[in-house]
């Protein structure tokens, strides 16, 4: 299920300004990997990379690999469709579909790749609702619309829709951002928990959340406007936040920017 | 690829079959491509993405032939127009022209319908103007709500109706007659909603701030909406009302039961019956003559070709404002 | 002012006096112009019932239920069930071929065009509907109506065994779906004007949501852009659907007028009240005309229903988007 991600010499653009440059890290299974740095600095570009979300944007284009346990997801005739069945992904604002229940937005995924037996729909959801910690909040009423959740119920809702599909990567772009306190410890745990079983990649502009949730972080930054974002360091998040080997590294950590 | 061998598939079709004609020819093609389309994809990339194909094919599709009519429409008209145009078109009128002569011209029915669509401005750029100003800075309750439920029941009203209304009201009740000013005040009903809804959505777009620092200098509240909300809106404002200027233009309906119609030049708009544009090509193109069915058309690319322009200068005026 | 009147008063308060006067001068000008437009709509109707009234008399309750139209004759014989049939078919006709057409155009303008050619495409659509009523009633009498003939007395020889499509003495050229026709055009450009203003305001996170889990692009558009998209096109459906019942003059010059209730859509023949009014109004009588008026009271009720209900649905879908409801 968890599979590890080798990227190599990534950049990418948005048409002309080129927002990546030069990005290579690895990323373990079965670890929660975090990316920090300042705004602009290109880390929700290279999470969306990861999946091919990057190249909806119009006028968006990328360069260099990709490797899924050694498969490139850029090589020519794969199918992007394909890629984000096996990569899943949560983003920064709850996006679950307004129209459909709450047992209908996490069976989504199940839905369009054929699953069409209920007592099967009906298995995973449970299943995936309870790994995202959503299940006795909402087991009796999964027919409500999924909006009508709160904010931090969404955002748990739109975990168990990613997981359902049991991808190898779970992908979260900033996921408590837009959450209270409490909801984003608890879906803090959530991560501790999940990565059992997933391979996650996390964006975050909160350090301390970071250190808590993280077994690597990746430090990007960018040199000044205009300039693309790159990899300054990467590592054991305990190294990180201790000793880090950049000194822009530790002048990020300790505040003195950002 | 597949579009080639469509294409080549149908050739053979129509040799082997009785199917014949241009238009069955593409139609047949489109379904083979759809098919071979289909069908490939089906067995190379599997079903959803047979799926998908099969589904955005017929979305654009449906765009292209949501434009055949526009380029149909545009191309005919011009084509039989230009046929039938001469300048005596515009410098004569209808009166003392027999059914089957090829002479006169509509220069009565532009007069009528300059003037009739003049009168319709007068009468509802103001009363449209100064409500939506009430909707926008003064409403805050029930009567803003129900004013702007009936504007939008009336952007709804059938031309006709308005005629009617017009008609039963002034050529009956009070007894007043045909003529074009009863025909303005119809197509007034028409253009009234169209400028309010217009002109409310570009007030709402006024920034507030711009009126709390008129506010601020003292200034009071009706000076502040004619000195800074109302020039600030000016090019929005233009713009709604050349819309609804282009679009009561073309209006046929109306005319028929106020203006009724006549043969002569009126310039008087406020004593009997009047012609006008839409009615001339309304009435020539019913008759069974040709001589007069092409004056039905040249009447047509007239209008149309006002219409349009109208249009399109409302449309470079919003293309500059957006850019201030 | 050492020997000041008593009722003269310090220049400052009198100047906020003005302004409070010419503030409430202004503010009942638009007040009036508000009044005066409601005013407008109880006007339309109170006139059009005191002017329809003698002829309902006269006819009665077989106003509803006659179909032939002789107001002027000796005795009277009129109704709208004729007129009122053909109104409803031919513009239920009209939707039924535009939906498909508009609802697609609209996707695909939103979804799948770049951006430049989804404004541009927008805007030839609305040009559609800039051209002027007579002007598609005359190129649809001479350009389309012989050119839909061929696929007309197809589907009548080979499946007119369905009443539908039936025809049976073999004319074809004005019929009522020649008609529809003419007026799908007419309205399709309101439906997808709307309908891509519904689409356009679906949220991007929505759309995003889908394809992050691995949906293709027809399968983005079926479960995140159609579902809260529902109301709002309807409600331009609705919208289409009253333009289309009020159309006259398209109608009148396309359809050769004839007053039967029948389903075979290709015969020519058939009439909207609308049509009848223009087509009908030169010659009539006073009894003529004040009948006429009485066919346009029920089109007014008719098109101010529809309206109304069409608005209603808009107005609840925009709540929904908002996330009210």
């Amino acid at each position: 299920m968890a599979k590890r991600i080798d990227v190599e010499d990534l950049s990418a653009w948005f048409g002309s300004f080129q927002a990546l440059a030069d990005v290579s890290i690895t990323v373990e299974p079965k670890e929660v990997t975090a990316l920090i740095g300042p705004s602009g600095c290109g880390k929700s570009t290279f999470l969306r990379s990861l999946n091919r979300m990057h190249e909806v944007v119009p006028g968006a284009r990328v360069s260099g690999q990709v490797l899924l346990d050694g498969d490139d997801i850029y090589a020519d005739g794969i199918d992007p469709v394909a890629v984000r069945r096996s990569i899943g992904m949560v983003f920064q604002r709850p996006n679950p579909f307004p129209t459909m229940s709450v047992r209908d937005n996490v069976a989504a995924g199940l839905k369009l790749n054929g699953v069409r037996k209920k007592s099967e729909l009906d298995d995973v959801v449970e299943q995936s609702l309870l790994q995202a910690g959503l299940w006795d909040e909402v087991s009796h009423r999964l027919n409500k619309p999924g909006g009508s959740l709160s904010g931090g119920q969404q955002q748990r809702l739109c975990i168990a829709r990613a997981i359902a599909v049991e991808p190898e990567v779970l992908l979260m772009d900033e996921p408590c951002s837009a959450l209270d306190p409490i909801s984003t410890l608890r879906i803090e745990d959530l991560i501790g928990e999940l990565k059992d079983n997933y391979t996650i990649v996390i964006v975050t502009h909160n350090m301390q959340e970071a250190a808590r949730v993280s077994d690597t972080t990746a430090f990007f930054n960018i040199s000044g406007a205009g300039e693309p974002g790159r990899l300054i360091e990467a590592g054991p998040t305990t190294k990180i936040f201790t000793k880090p080997d950049d000194t822009r590294t530790e002048d990020y950590i300790t505040g003195r920017f950002g | 690829m597949i579009g080639a061998a469509a294409i080549g598939v149908t050739a053979l079709l129509f040799t082997v079959t009785e199917l014949q004609g241009v238009l069955d020819f593409l139609l047949v093609a489109y379904l083979v491509y759809l098919a071979g389309q289909s069908a490939v994809s089906y067995v190379v990339e599997g079903a959803r993405s047979a799926k998908n194909r099969l589904a955005l094919t017929l979305l654009i599709s449906a765009l292209f032939l949501a434009l055949v009519p526009l380029v149909a429409v545009l191309y005919y008209t011009l084509q039989r127009g230009l046929q039938a145009i001469s300048p005596g078109f515009f410098t004569h009128s209808m009166s003392g022209v027999g059914p089957l002569e090829n002479a006169g011209g509509a220069y009565h029915a532009i007069i009528g319908t300059l003037e009739q669509v003049l009168i319709a401005s007068i009468i509802s750029i103001p009363i449209g103007l100064l409500a939506a100003i009430y909707i926008v800075e003064y409403g805050r309750g029930r009567l803003a709500y129900w004013i702007r439920f009936f504007v939008d029941v009336m952007v709804g009203l059938p031309s006709i109706v308005a005629g009617l209304f017009i008609f039963a009201f002034w050529v009956l009740a009070l007894n007043k007659g045909f003529s074009g000013f009863a025909a303005g005040m119809a197509l007034a009903i028409l253009m009234m909603p169209i400028v309010v809804r217009a002109s409310e959505e570009m007030l709402k777009l006024v920034p507030n701030d711009l009126r709390e620092a008129s506010y601020a200098l003292g200034v009071p509240r009706w000076r502040t909406i004619l000195s800074v909300v109302l020039p600030s809106a000016s090019a929005g404002l233009t713009t709604g009302i050349i819309l609804a200027v282009a679009r009561v233009t073309g209006e046929t309906a109306p005319l028929l039961l106020t203006a009724f119609g006549f043969d002569a030049i009126r310039t008087n708009p406020f004593s009997g019956a009047q012609s006008g544009l839409p009615l001339f090509v309304f009435n020539q193109a019913g008759s069974a003559f040709a001589v007069a069915v092409a004056r039905a058309w040249a009447g047509a690319l007239t209008l149309i070709t006002i219409v349009l322009l109208l249009t399109v200068l409302a449309r470079l005026l919003t293309r500059r404002n957006r850019l201030v | 002012m050492a020997v000041a009147a008593p009722t003269s008063e310090p220049r400052a308060s009198r100047r906020a006096r003005d302004v409070r006067r010419g503030d409430r001068i202004f503010r009942g000008l638009t007040v009036g112009a508000g009044l005066l437009i409601l005013g407008l709509i109880v006007a339309i109707a109170v006139f059009l019932v005191w002017k329809a009234l003698p002829a309902l008399r006269t006819a009665g309750f077989h106003f509803f239920t006659e179909k032939t139209w002789f107001p002027d004759a000796k005795p009277a014989k009129f109704g709208v069930a004729a007129l009122a049939f053909g109104t409803v078919l031919s513009s239920v006709i009209a939707l039924v071929l535009v939906v498909p057409v508009a609802i697609g155009a609209a996707l695909t303008l939103t979804e799948l065009a770049p951006r430049r050619l989804g404004t541009m495409g927008g805007y030839l659509v609305d040009v559609l509907a800039a051209v002027p009523s007579v002007v598609y009633g005359l190129w649809g009498v001479y350009f389309l109506v012989p050119r839909l003939i061929p696929m007309q007395r197809w589907l009548s020889d080979h499946v007119g065994f369905i009443p539908l499509f039936h025809n049976t003495n073999n004319t074809f050229g004005r019929s009522v779906f020649a008609a529809s026709a003419v007026l799908a055009i007419m309205i399709l450009p309101i439906i997808a004007a709307i309908s891509r203003e519904v689409f356009r305001q679906v949220p991007q996170a929505n759309r995003e949501a889908a394809l992050a889990l691995g949906a293709t692009r027809w399968e983005t558009i079926r479960m995140a852009v159609l579902p809260p998209s529902r109301s709002g096109v309807i409600g331009a459906i609705m919208l289409g659907l009253g333009r289309a019942l009020g159309e006259t003059i398209a109608v009148a010059l396309v359809l050769a007028a004839s007053f039967n209730i029948s389903f075979r859509i290709f015969e020519p023949g058939g009439n909207t009240i609308a049509a009848n009014i223009a087509t009908k109004f030169g010659e009539a009588g006073s009894v003529g005309r004040e009948a006429l008026i009485a066919s346009g009271l029920v089109l007014f009720a008719i098109t101010l229903a529809v309206n109304m209900a069409a608005r209603a649905v808009v107005y609840r879908s925009t709540r929904i988007a908002e996330g009210k409801v």
